[in-house]
């Protein structure tokens, strides 16, 4: 009975040491937290998690001060995506800091602008061209869809326009397959 | 299929066979007979052409015609831009009626901006320039062909000009000319063999100048004994070595990479252009184009087209670009009863045309007039019964189960790791799927779906770039005017100086508000004063709808000013003051 | 939109199902021969229920009935079950273990395609450890039976679930070829001895051993019909003959030859139709053999060393569970990639 103890024993202790050698020697050098969390995070810049900024937002995870679900632009993926890196439960986004909106970019009416230049202070990716008295315009390219422009203008003319289908950036469909026969309307999506 | 007479025309050629075999494929019914009783016929004039400016892989060409303009057939409309693009050229003489967004012939069934051309019916040229490519370089060749608007005709469409690029690196040895033509239905490379031999041996042989290649070995299915006939013997006539090798018929062996390894037994790595281990592969119509662009000076304007399937005369013909489907459906004699779509490629890798009244281009190899006794509609699909048929079935040797799995779940990490984008859609998989599973679907699905997502991790990187450079910018700027207030203290000795200094700061600031302001009015009131623009030439009741939404607005207007002046015209009766400029708040609530 | 390929060749799921099932139409003829008629109540019992089970099952999960009862999957597991029955088993027996293996070990899991045990062996795996005894319990064949049983007796036997007044258990029944085998090893019989009983034919028990030359023809039947492929059942059999003639050339009157192990118990019936089950498979080609070869190590132990007289079944499920493991590592090697 006693040696069966003492065996038990000194299996814990090797098996121990051995689990601890190699948590060292072995170790993976991996980002920091934050900079992973930052990988994942759409980079919107927008602020809609309460943070001014995705990086902010990041650190606040890490630190455990904010919730995964508070980022509406990196969507159910994102939120999901977030659960797996941190090992933590899904949960759904938290509505209260925004619903998910399709990809739109910011337009500058070029009719009304007055060069104020507050919305490209605003730009939290510098996605404005122009300068004080001289006409704005948006890099549509460049920008993330955050809508902090919108706010400081003072005449109000810039639009969020949704990015438009094109051949371009047309994405097939998911396969619908019925198991069930559905009424006689289907939609564009379905294949049958 | 196998009759004694063909089996004696190909053993009495002296051809080689190939000794390697295609791993996995299938043999569907060919339907070939159907489209190739008749020689290839000129399409007739069409009255109007319309030309995509997408018909190719890469940039889009920059546009160098407006509306209104006349052109002549061959006229360059648009030009080459960036590294990987191609030109677009009038097919036929006109006038130019639009530059709009119109229905093209692709899978989404969005519009695409296409030039509108009215042809004139004279089918006047512009002055070609043949060139002696023999006296030229490669370098300045391939520049020229930026001008020639061909791109692969095999349906692929990747420009010519960068395929037949070499680097002193990766030389290219040998030249593959792709005659396979393994699709069902498909006989438009069949009939330019066998008619257009001595062209496109033509067109090979720039292509080796250009290239600088020895070795040529020209490969065709064994379904085609007058294409083999007939390129042989041209073969035979050209001042150059070429080999015409036979290769078992099978699907998929026209795909590059597998005919490559049909001819040359060389697996082209995946992660590798077939540049790099020193072979090119084209299809014959693109040397024919080369031929005719070289030789003759003539751009890229037209190409064969089988059209067959439900129609009353199905055959080959050569269409120009732009040329509306209902013209060629019309000249093969209109489709038959039943007809319920149209499939652009073949049966195996086709797409549905979104609509009829879509142009032809340069991708466009066949038409097939499908009716559902013809194709029939797929079965439900059912469960994945793991029976593995469709990874024995496919000729790059993936595990198509285990994509559907992962393309299903949308999984795409997953889905790549399993080598998602080796897969070359070619429909092998669903061929032969005993539950019916649309696979192919899946898989564009996934492909889609992983190519959207680096996209957007793409555009991720560089906000996260720039964001972090303006934050950055924003603290230099900080610390540079600290630095700044830090010397102008230390400088001035004098404090008197400073009171001047900061009056005048404060009147600078009360002119600057005074004068911001001034401009937020003046925008404000021209927006309240803004017009819808080009109604003057709107139908009158759209004028009247105009007025009507112009007066609401106004009747809006009023009502927030006189809401918003109760209580300013209150305060004013309180303190005696003149309301304040309430017009200012109103005109901002349009 | 495209739903290429607008062409396809392919037997349906149906047409795959009843031509394995017609593989296994000479093995039940000979059954029938061998052991009487009473297998053919079974096969009936098991067919019924199964499609009855299925569908119920098919309406509570709210899926299309027709669709899934119509392929036939159900009515081949119940067909494979009934031929790892004794031929005499009781009505009761048959129901529920169909039953079980198709609502339990099929449509609970979520039905065609998702089952990731062989249901069939989990319905005679849930049997046989619940009701051993009658499960080990195996009618003689009839030409060895002291008492030979018509087919009316037969089926009231079965309908009844008790044998006849007056019929003595031992009467009627004999101990399988392998399980006879395992009794006389244990006492210490050599192996030569033992196949000197009069049960015994060329390679193992007589008649058994025809059933198994009948499996082997459907198997055949279905190799050319490209139906399955070599690597399941070549690697199985192979397999466990090199481990019995393994052992026997190291010991031969302690371990019975390959002759043996392959005619008797349900090696042919496993090579062919169970292991051969695409849904709880490998799909890879080498992965087939790696689980062949694993299914034949089992089955030898567990006849050889383990408890039960015949190990196949438990070896079947045992290896399905390996089979997500053996695909991940058994990918093969794509067009264009390194090795």
């Amino acid at each position: 009975m006693l040696t069966a103890i003492w065996v038990m024993i000194g299996l814990a202790l090797a098996l121990g040491l051995l689990l601890g050698y190699s948590s060292v020697k072995f170790k993976v050098e991996g980002d920091p937290l934050v900079d992973r969390i930052d990988a994942i995070l759409p980079q919107t810049q927008c602020g809609q998690c309460g943070f001014p900024g995705c990086k902010p937002y990041a650190t606040a995870i890490a630190s455990g001060e904010a919730d995964i679900n508070q980022c509406p632009p990196g969507g159910d993926a994102g939120v999901r995506a977030l659960a797996d890196l941190l090992g933590v439960e899904y949960k759904p986004l938290n509505t209260e800091h925004g619903e998910p909106k399709p990809k739109s970019v910011a337009v500058i009416d070029e009719n009304v602008c007055i060069g104020c230049t507050l919305c490209i202070q605003a730009c939290p990716v510098d996605a404005i061209l122009g300068a004080a008295k001289h006409m704005h315009t948006v890099i549509s390219s460049e920008c993330t869809g955050c809508e902090l422009c919108i706010a400081p203008c003072p005449v109000d003319c810039i639009t969020m326009e949704p990015v438009k289908e094109s051949p371009d950036n047309w994405k097939w469909r998911y396969p619908v397959i019925r198991i069930q026969p559905v009424a006689e309307h289907t939609t564009t999506n379905s294949i049958h | 299929m196998f009759s004694l007479n063909r089996i004696v025309d190909l053993i009495k050629q002296p051809v080689h066979r190939t000794e390697v075999h295609l791993r996995g494929g299938v043999h569907p019914d060919e339907h070939k007979h159907e489209s190739t009783q008749q020689p290839i016929m000129s399409l007739p004039i069409p009255h109007q052409i319309v030309l995509p400016l997408r018909q190719h892989v890469g940039h889009l060409p920059k546009l160098l015609v407006k509306v209104g303009e006349r052109v002549k057939k061959g006229q360059l409309l648009a030009e080459a831009e960036g590294s990987i693009s191609a030109a677009i050229h009038a097919t036929t003489s006109g006038t130019v009626i639009a530059i709009q967004d119109s229905l093209i012939p692709h899978p989404s069934g969005l519009p695409d901006q296409c030039i509108v051309i009215a042809a004139d019916g004279l089918d006047e040229w512009v002055d070609l320039h043949p060139m002696d490519w023999r006296q030229q370089s490669p370098a300045s060749l391939i520049e020229h062909l930026r001008l020639s608007g061909i791109v692969g005709m095999g349906g692929a469409a990747f420009p010519t000009q960068v395929k037949l690029r070499t680097t002193p690196k990766s030389p290219v040895h040998t030249l593959i000319v792709n005659g396979a033509e393994c699709e069902p239905y498909i006989t438009c490379d069949d009939m330019l063999m066998r008619e257009r031999a001595t062209q496109i041996i033509q067109g090979l042989a720039i292509a080796r100048h250009i290239m600088g290649v020895e070795n040529c070995i020209i490969g065709i299915e064994d379904n085609k004994p007058e294409a083999l006939q007939a390129m042989t013997e041209a073969a035979a006539k050209a001042d150059f070595a070429v080999q015409v090798k036979v290769v078992a018929t099978m699907y998929p062996s026209g795909d590059a990479r597998q005919l490559i390894r049909l001819l040359t037994g060389i697996e082209v790595p995946n992660d590798k252009r077939s540049t790099d281990v020193g072979l090119q592969c084209f299809n014959v119509a693109t040397l024919l184009a080369l031929h005719r662009y070289f030789d003759f000076g003539e751009p890229a304007v037209s190409r064969i087209v089988t059209m067959t399937g439900r129609v009353n005369e199905p055959r080959n013909y050569e269409v120009l670009f732009g040329t509306p489907m209902t013209d060629l459906i019309a000249a093969s004699g209109g489709a038959l009863s039943g007809v319920d779509d149209y499939i652009m490629g073949g049966p195996m890798m086709g797409f549905s045309l979104p609509s009829i009244h879509v142009p032809v281009t340069k991708a466009s190899n066949c038409i097939i007039a499908s009716a559902p006794d013809l194709f029939p509609p797929a079965a439900e699909a059912m469960p994945c019964i793991r029976c593995a048929r469709c990874a024995d079935a496919c000729p790059v040797q993936l595990q198509p189960q285990e994509l559907y799995w992962f393309a299903k779940s949308e999984n795409i990490e997953k889905a790549r790791e399993y080598h998602l984008f080796d897969c070359i859609e070619c429909g092998c998989c669903s061929y032969v799927c005993p539950s019916n599973i649309p696979l192919v679907q899946y898989y564009r699905f996934a492909k889609s779906e992983a190519i959207a997502q680096d996209r957007a991790k793409e555009a991720a990187n560089v906000a996260r770039e720039r964001n972090e450079f303006r934050l950055m910018r924003i603290d230099r700027e900080k610390q540079e005017r600290a630095q700044r207030h830090a010397q102008k203290a230390l400088g001035s000795k004098d404090s008197s100086e400073q009171a001047p200094a900061a009056a005048t700061n404060t009147e600078d600031a009360a002119s600057k508000q005074a004068a911001i302001q001034a401009a937020i009015e003046r925008a404000k009131a021209q927006k309240a004063q803004m017009k819808p623009k080009n109604v003057e030439d709107a139908p009158t009741q759209v004028k009247a709808e105009i007025a009507e939404i112009d007066a609401r607005r106004e009747q809006a207007k009023q009502a927030v000013t006189q809401s918003q002046a109760q209580p300013a015209a209150q305060q004013a009766s309180l303190f005696d003051q003149a309301p304040a400029s309430s017009d200012a708040n109103s005109a901002d609530k349009d | 939109m495209s739903r290429s390929p607008y062409v396809s060749q392919a037997p349906s799921v149906s047409n795959i199902m009843l031509k394995v099932m017609l593989a296994l139409l000479p093995a039940i003829a000979v059954y029938v021969w061998v052991y009487g008629s009473g297998i053919l109540l079974v096969l009936l019992l098991a067919s019924l229920t199964a499609l009855v089970a299925e569908a119920l099952v098919l309406r509570i999960r709210q899926r299309p009935v027709w669709p899934f009862v119509s392929d036939c999957s159900a009515l081949l597991t119940a067909w494979l079950l009934a031929l790892s029955l004794p031929p005499l088993a009781p009505w009761w027996l048959v129901v529920v273990g169909t039953f079980f293996a198709i609502v339990v070990a099929k449509q609970l899991y979520g039905g065609l395609g998702y089952n990731p045990f062989n249901p069939a062996m989990v319905g005679y795996a849930v049997l046989l450890i619940s009701f051993p005894a009658i499960m080990t319990n195996w009618p003689a064949p009839l030409s060895l039976a002291e008492t030979s049983l018509d087919w009316t007796t037969q089926w009231n036997i079965i309908l009844s679930g008790q044998l006849p007044a007056g019929v003595l258990p031992d009467a009627v029944s004999m101990a399988t070829p392998l399980d006879y085998i395992k009794t006389q090893l244990k006492l210490n019989h050599s192996v030569d001895s033992i196949l000197q009983a009069g049960q015994f034919g060329w390679f193992a028990g007589k008649g058994a051993e025809l059933v198994a030359l009948a499996y082997l023809l459907g198997g055949a039947y279905l190799l050319h019909q490209k139906i399955i492929t070599w690597h399941l059942p070549i690697s199985f059999i192979l397999g466990l003959a090199l481990m019995a003639a393994g052992f026997h050339w190291y010991q031969p009157q302690l371990y019975a030859g390959a002759g043996l192990h392959l005619f008797a118990g349900a090696t042919m019936l496993g090579a062919f139709f169970i292991l051969t089950d695409p849904v709880s498979g490998p799909t890879t080609p080498n992965g087939k053999i790696i689980f062949a070869l694993g299914v034949a190590v089992m089955t030898y132990l567990i006849r050889t060393f383990g408890g039960y007289p015949d190990g196949v079944a438990f070896s079947v499920l045992l290896m399905n569970m390996l089979v997500p493991l053996i695909d991940a590592w058994t990918q093969p090697r794509v067009f264009g990639h390194k090795p």
